[in-house]
């Protein structure tokens, strides 16, 4: 029964072991989309390239297929899976900060990883302003935390919430998918101009 | 001056040699990220992430300069692992992408020794910027307990609802200020 944490115990070495494994294939995979490049990420926000949202919803929807059909034939326990409890202003003013130093800083941490390893000095630069933004939140407003515990909500899933299936869900987001594709398409074409010469 | 003749003359099959190699088709790219989301769902029963990589090495730093807010500090003491804040599980996943990414980089010619930036700001201007995005966007990250990898991809995956609406927060947060930032990208 999966996932493996839930019946194995892994040594310390082993599971630093496995994170590095799966850091490799993570790295590699952001890379090659281009997102070692700050251009090619914040292209999104002038619609001449849509590949930021391209990958990332092509991955969240692998993934949740994925899920789904292996609890569906009984492999994958989803009860045993991680879930962050969910505090709505928390996701919110932190989701538009992060949006905000997203595209003043051309990465978000883990692009930041592909931008430094093929050389790219304003991504190690991002790398040491994350550095130091997360200093500054554990030194001036560690209270953030405790708020934050205080209203959550544990396990607030769409299917938790609304009752309906994970199956369902999973497949009104293939089929949003196939519609944004089609849709960004269109975005890219029409903004094509916006890109930038050199 | 047989240099100077072997820049008039580059050999052509060297040049092609050192152009970038165009990226994967973004379909493919984030259906191989999905697979290894996926596959380190199944194994450790948590996606992916990158944030808490950097609170590790913050709360090593601290414990450098203060070793007494290890104890009192709510944040620190949650990234201490018992005097071991470098054995971060996802700082070793960090150190895994920076490999994958350079592997996949030096595989397809496209490491330079560069600054992103749109032609009508300088380096100086671009790398400051760099900065004080990344403070603010580590800043908004441990506000909504996650970034781009451990909220929008790992819970999305999930269906988790602060996730999606993080995610939908972050794309209005910087779709505000596009506009302002133009210069900076363009």
């Amino acid at each position: 029964m999966l996932p493996l944490a839930s019946t194995t115990e892994f040594t310390l070495g082993a599971e630093l072991g496995i994170a590095l494994v799966c850091g490799l294939g993570f790295g590699f995979a952001l890379e090659r989309a281009g997102f070692g490049s700050a251009r090619k990420l914040t292209a999104v926000f002038y619609f001449y390239d849509m590949a930021v949202v391209k990958v990332m919803f092509t991955a969240i929807v692998t993934a949740m297929v994925g899920l789904f059909a292996l609890s569906a034939v009984g492999v994958l326990d989803l009860a045993e899976l991680y879930v962050e409890p969910t505090n709505y202003a928390a996701q919110l003013g932190g989701g538009l900060l992060f949006g905000a130093g997203f595209i003043v800083g051309g990465y978000c941490p883990g692009t930041a990883m592909a931008a430094l390893a093929t050389g790219r000095k304003d991504g190690m630069v991002f790398a040491l302003g994350m550095l130091g933004g997360v200093l500054a939140y554990a030194e001036l407003t560690p209270g953030i935390d405790v708020w934050y515990k205080a209203h959550a909500t544990p396990e607030l899933t769409l299917p938790a919430l609304t009752g309906i299936g994970m199956g369902w869900w999973a497949l009104a987001f293939v089929a949003f998918l196939l519609f944004a594709a089609w849709g960004m398409g269109a975005l890219e074409r029409s903004f094509g101009h916006w890109r930038p010469q050199r | 001056m047989s240099t100077l003749a072997e820049h008039r003359t580059p050999d052509r099959a060297t040049a092609a040699a050192r152009l970038p190699k165009p990226f994967w088709n973004p379909y493919l790219a984030g259906f191989l990220l999905g697979l290894v989301l996926l596959g380190t769902y199944l194994v450790t029963g948590r996606g992916l992430g990158a944030t808490a990589g950097f609170a590790g090495v913050a709360t090593w730093l601290a414990s450098l300069m203060a070793p007494a807010e290890m104890q009192t500090n709510v944040v620190h003491a949650k990234y201490w692992n018992d005097g071991a804040p470098l054995l971060n599980w996802t700082l070793f996943l960090l150190i895994g992408a920076i490999v994958g990414a350079a592997l996949s980089g030096w595989q397809g010619n496209r490491f330079r020794w560069s600054v992103e930036r749109g032609p009508r700001v300088s380096d100086g201007q671009r790398l400051a910027l760099a900065f004080v995005g990344g403070f603010v966007a580590a800043w908004g990250a441990k506000i909504a307990k996650g970034c781009t990898s451990g909220q929008a991809l790992t819970g999305g995956s999930l269906l988790n609802v602060g996730s999606l609406v993080f995610m939908l927060a972050v794309f209005a947060g910087a779709y505000g200020f596009a506009y302002f930032l133009r210069k900076e990208w363009l």
